[in-house]
């Protein structure tokens, strides 16, 4: 596994240093949320098998594979989305901030408001761009006139888009292209401050400039933000992972130091998969 | 090539013949279908217009209806109709939006559901005339008297299953991502359901809406059981005057003036109608 020393929640830097031991062997990123032995079922099927992953705080996840090996599963695990579908269960361990999400007395909407997701499609909502904002924000917090525009402004900030909207903040956002609807699906995500945000093909369905817009955005985001992505663009995870994790058929085959698995993969089966062999 | 050389050519160019032939002629039915089922209509707006015109003067719309010769009007209608289609409307809409949103959003594929979807379907086209003779037996006779609320009632009864329908068929048409996407922002599934769902279908159902209510504007079998008529303006109380109900009065009897006022008020509930059409045809078009 790939560690990075990370000051914070771990123990402290000077704690470590009195104790004369170097930084990097003791204090592991703790992970923002480890994956213990997942296995998901639709029905009878076995999408995921016994995965275990951790994702390292303030850091990107990339995840690859071909169609159907689960890693978009492993993304609505990871908010409990699949719970709105009667016949899809998950067993095993998501630990985050030291509780078990997929315990059955996990607060849905605190997890969500926690842990961000953005779709593969655009989804504003069918209202203004200010309101598609506001809209999240005020499913968790009681925000004055003032507080809500502020938080507005800094989402859509964050999100590479507030010079394209401030003057059309009051207009409907069907009316924006599909790049930047998605940017928009990214500010609503950042607006109510989780600490991990999920991406699901977040570009696949955008022309080539967007697509730049958008990576440039999670690289930018990865300083608050811990970010899990699917993609099935290998370039992509290259180019915005930290660590890349390889899935088949529903089984974790292989995570490493996003350079290290496209360069020096360990398994057979990655160095097919990325070279271009199947999938 | 300019020469046929093979037989297959001629069979194609044969083919060919017959192909066009039947293009034409069913063509030439399509469009005969189409100006018989446009002319009838015509003519009964034409005709309409001319029977019903003559009589168009401020009187019918401040008079109350009077005995044959004693220039009456259709105020008492108008009113009683549109305080009935508004009652009927206002009580049938609720009803028919949250079954229509259970049917849509909850009841997945439920026997239950089924069930609530087959009779709700088998309610909207039941004839109109049993839909009053049920408010007759439930509402009328049990309570000593015609009225408008039971007018209004077998109206609101009408109202709901085209609400039901639809609403369920609007909201069908809501994508699920579009539902994920707010349920991932931590929203309750009926905060989803009321600020985005019905949001993103609020067209749809208005337009339903005001498809209801001019279809129950022109009814006439549910009122006569209920709401019976008055010759002035009454109250939701007591037994009530609608145009509908009027017209079918006035047109079958012996009265120049009545059938007169038959076509004047039938050609009122046509234009009423017809404005109800295209306010709900701009909505679905702002879109």
């Amino acid at each position: 596994m790939w560690m990075q020393p990370q000051a914070n929640p771990g123990p402290s830097k000077l704690q470590s240093m009195s104790q004369g031991q170097p930084i990097s062997s003791i204090t592991p990123a703790t992970p923002r949320m480890a994956i213990r032995d997942l296995s998901f079922y639709y029905g009878a099927n076995r999408a995921l098998k016994n995965i275990t992953l951790d994702l390292p705080d303030k850091k990107v996840t990339g995840m690859i594979g071909p169609s159907g090996c689960g890693k978009s599963t492993l993304l609505r695990v990871l908010n409990r989305m699949f719970d709105l579908y009667p016949g899809q269960r998950a067993e095993g361990e998501v630990i985050m901030d030291g509780e078990n999400i997929l315990s059955p007395d996990t607060d849905l909407n605190a997890l969500r408001s926690n842990v961000g997701m953005v779709f593969q499609k655009p989804t504003p909502f069918p209202m203004s761009i200010y309101d598609n904002i506001a809209f999240g924000v005020r499913l968790h917090e009681k925000l004055d006139r003032a507080e809500m525009d502020a938080r507005v402004e800094w989402a859509l900030t964050r999100a590479a888009l507030w010079g394209e909207v401030r003057d059309r903040l009051r207009t409907p956002a069907a009316g924006l292209s599909g790049g930047q609807q998605q940017r928009l699906c990214i500010a609503r995500t950042i607006a109510i401050r989780p600490e991990v945000i999920l991406l699901d093909e977040p570009t696949s369905a955008l022309d080539p400039i967007s697509t730049l817009k958008i990576e440039e955005l999670i690289d930018e985001l990865k300083r608050e933000f811990t970010i899990a992505i699917v993609t099935h663009n290998m370039q992509q995870a290259a180019r915005c992972a930290d660590q890349v994790a390889f899935f088949y058929l529903g089984e974790l085959i292989e995570v490493a130091p996003a350079g290290q698995l496209f360069t020096a993969p360990r398994q057979k089966k990655t160095q097919e998969y990325i070279t271009g062999r199947f999938g | 090539m300019t020469r046929l050389a093979t037989p297959q050519a001629a069979i194609g160019i044969r083919l060919g013949r017959r192909r066009r032939r039947t293009d034409q002629i069913s063509r030439v039915l399509a469009t005969a279908a189409t100006l018989i089922a446009m002319g009838l209509l015509a003519w009964i707006l034409f005709t309409l217009l001319r029977l019903g015109i003559p009589g168009l003067r401020l009187p019918v719309f401040t008079t109350v209806t009077k005995a044959p010769g004693d220039n009456g009007g259709l105020a008492n209608a108008i009113v009683g109709s549109i305080l009935q289609t508004a009652l009927g409307t206002a009580i049938g809409t609720p009803i028919g939006l949250l079954a229509g949103t259970y049917l849509a959003e909850y009841s997945g594929r439920s026997a239950f559901g089924g069930a609530v979807r087959f009779v709700s379907d088998i309610l909207l086209s039941a004839p109109s005339i049993l839909i009053g003779l049920f408010i007759f037996s439930v509402l009328v006779a049990p309570f000593g008297g015609f009225s408008g609320l039971a007018g209004a009632a077998a109206l609101a009864v009408i109202v709901i299953p085209i609400v039901v329908r639809t609403t369920e068929d609007m909201l069908r048409l809501v994508p699920i991502t579009l539902r994920e996407a707010a349920i991932a922002l931590g929203a309750p599934r009926w905060k989803t359901t009321l600020l985005i769902c019905y949001r993103a279908a609020l067209d749809g159902i208005l337009t339903g809406v005001l498809l209801a209510v001019a279809r129950v504007a022109g009814e006439t079998a549910p009122l006569l059981f209920t709401s019976l008529g008055n010759s002035d303006y009454a109250g939701l109380g007591s037994a009530m005057a609608s145009l509908p109900v009027t017209i079918y009065q006035y047109a079958a009897s012996a009265f120049n003036d009545w059938v007169q006022l038959a076509w004047t008020g039938a050609l009122l509930i046509t234009l009423g109608v017809l404005g109800l059409n295209i306010i709900a045809r701009q909505i679905v078009r702002r879109r």
